[in-house]
């Protein structure tokens, strides 16, 4: 369970770094599409295409159906927007935090190399 | 090359590990006593605990830092309206270990514990922020973390997009 939530997380990472991938889920967002739909739409072989919508698939960010000979693919259940903001947020604090904390120790070890020379003296 | 490869090491990562677990890592190029040091003398801590960026003023900065010691950090530009988050040291093993509560949120509050791992001068810095419960987690992030990270905003209007459809 805790190693599905960070998998699945770095998941929908992956697929989401991806422009061909944005693209599709932006399509999918105005309605639902056909793999050869998709692949006419950005100028790609069914193969490729197959291939990013599985990648989309395995984030949960697709689902597909295949009705027929046709493989339809829409939207899928991903809940990941909540996480993802706070996550985001909370990097962000500590990140900022982190990046003074750097300051901070490279005045110590400024100091304690002054102050060293001072006692070989 | 370098460069890079030294921001690199120097990432803050999180991770959710269980749903009312957050861990933290991050790599300092200091020997840990310096980031002990940085993390439990007052006047240091509150130069980086509230970084510019963040825009909160800390009035004051109130630390004990031993096992059983208490802390207490108020911030607020306006003294009638301020913000306090104090709560207690449960462990400090200096160099390597500061574990405390955070009581401000009473019964939601999480336990923090941070560890300083020293390797060739350098400390690898481990956070984790255990919440007593799954909605204890959810619910925390407001205040200080109310800010968005830049590296986000692309996807989050992505995101929004896909949710508002």
């Amino acid at each position: 369970m805790v190693q599905y939530s960070s998998t699945h997380f770095n998941a929908s990472f992956a697929a989401l770094a991806d422009a061909t991938r944005r693209g599709v889920l932006e399509q999918l967002a105005r309605g639902d599409a056909s793999i050869s739909d998709l692949a006419d739409k950005f100028a790609m072989t069914l193969t490729g295409m197959k291939k990013h919508v599985s990648v989309l698939e395995l984030a949960g960010l697709v689902t597909t159906e295949k009705l027929g000979r046709v493989r339809t693919c829409r939207i899928g259940p991903c809940r990941l927007e909540e996480e993802m903001a706070w996550i985001a947020r909370y990097r962000q604090v500590w990140d900022a935090r982190f990046n003074a904390l750097d300051d901070v120790l490279d005045e110590l070890k400024r100091q304690e190399k002054a102050g060293a020379r001072k006692q070989g003296q | 090359m370098l460069a890079s490869r030294d921001s690199d090491s120097r990432r803050t990562t999180v991770r959710k590990t269980s749903d009312r677990e957050v861990v933290v890592t991050r790599t300092f190029d200091a020997p840990a006593r310096l980031v002990f040091e940085a993390w439990s003398r007052p006047e240091l801590f509150k130069r980086w605990w509230v970084p510019r960026s963040m825009g909160m003023t800390l009035r004051s900065c109130e630390m004990d830092v031993r096992t059983g010691g208490k802390y207490r950090l108020v911030f607020g530009d306006d003294p009638a309206n301020t913000m306090a988050f104090f709560g207690s040291y449960l462990e400090v093993v200096p160099d390597k270990r500061i574990v405390w509560t955070n009581e401000e949120s009473g019964d939601l509050g999480s336990v923090t514990t941070v560890s300083f791992e020293e390797r060739d001068g350098k400390t690898l810095l481990v956070m984790s922020e255990l919440y007593p419960t799954k909605e204890a987690l959810d619910e925390s992030g407001t205040g200080a973390q109310e800010a968005t990270h830049e590296t986000f905003a692309q996807l989050d209007e992505l995101l929004a997009e896909l949710s508002a459809r």
